[in-house]
């Protein structure tokens, strides 16, 4: 339980650091680089280094590769479904979280890690 | 200069788009690793790269833009959604750098922790800014 209060706290912490720097930067083109901050990375990997050790933490990394390319083309699906389509953030940010899924996913099995 | 600080955004920000913010990647954190003591971390790595910071911040970009064109009579519907494209356009290249801090955590966490968080995290920042600087030269 109490790990589970630091994470969501560390988590918590991280993610809005991040994206109050975001807020904060202009251009804006430049800001949307901390939307892809590794903010749930730095919270949580320092957690599971000293609970379950570097080679578990290791292997995450390697698993936050196929997520990373996965964000990029969620990201991308974003910008699309914005200008494109004129769809709200809310709507657009949403809908396209399928498309990270599908690319996470898709690529996991492909490349086929264990 | 071409980045620069506007400190006045601070202005702009409400207490409770903080605290969404703040609740929001929490969750995912905690949910990241539900899922990595579910199913092991090859699984639960994945999550490490899910989208917590952007959805929120892109639908505030779009509110706000909206607000501040509205409080000068105009209909600012689509220059928020053009405003948030451009924090995705910003997000995608950060995705690039967010695979290079990934490919240095695997690399180096095992040889030198401490280290590999360090270099990780400027390798995060280096790529994705050389990456920035790339596209608006091209």
């Amino acid at each position: 339980m109490l790990e589970y209060v630091l994470r969501f706290l560390a988590g918590g912490i991280a993610v809005s650091a991040f994206a109050v720097l975001g807020d904060l930067l202009r251009p804006k083109s430049f800001a949307g680089l901390f939307g892809a901050a590794p903010s749930i990375a730095l919270a949580t990997l320092f957690m599971t280094l000293e609970q379950k050790g570097a080679h578990y933490a290791a292997l995450e990394g390697r698993s936050m590769i196929i997520g990373a390319i996965a964000l990029g083309a969620y990201s991308w699906t974003v910008c699309l479904l914005l200008k494109k389509f004129m769809l709200s953030s809310l709507a657009a940010t949403t809908a396209a979280c399928a498309v990270w899924f599908a690319v996470a996913f898709g690529i996991f099995r492909l490349v086929g890690l264990q | 200069m071409i980045v620069r600080l506007k400190l006045s955004a601070f202005r702009q920000t409400r207490w409770h788009e903080y605290a969404i913010r703040f609740g929001l990647g929490g969750a995912v954190t905690v949910t990241a690793g539900v899922i990595a003591s579910a199913f092991g971390p090859v699984v639960g790595g994945l999550f490490l790269a899910f989208p917590s910071i952007f959805p929120a911040s892109a639908t505030m970009i779009e509110k706000h833009v909206r607000e501040r064109m509205e409080k000068a009579g105009l209909n600012g519907s689509r220059r928020g959604k053009e405003v948030a494209a451009l924090d995705a356009t910003g997000a995608v290249l950060g995705s690039y750098g967010l695979a290079a801090f990934a490919v240095m955590i695997w690399a180096l966490i095992e040889k030198a922790q401490l280290w590999a968080f360090v270099l990780a995290s400027v390798t995060w920042i280096a790529v994705s800014a050389l990456a920035w600087l790339l596209r608006r030269k091209l």
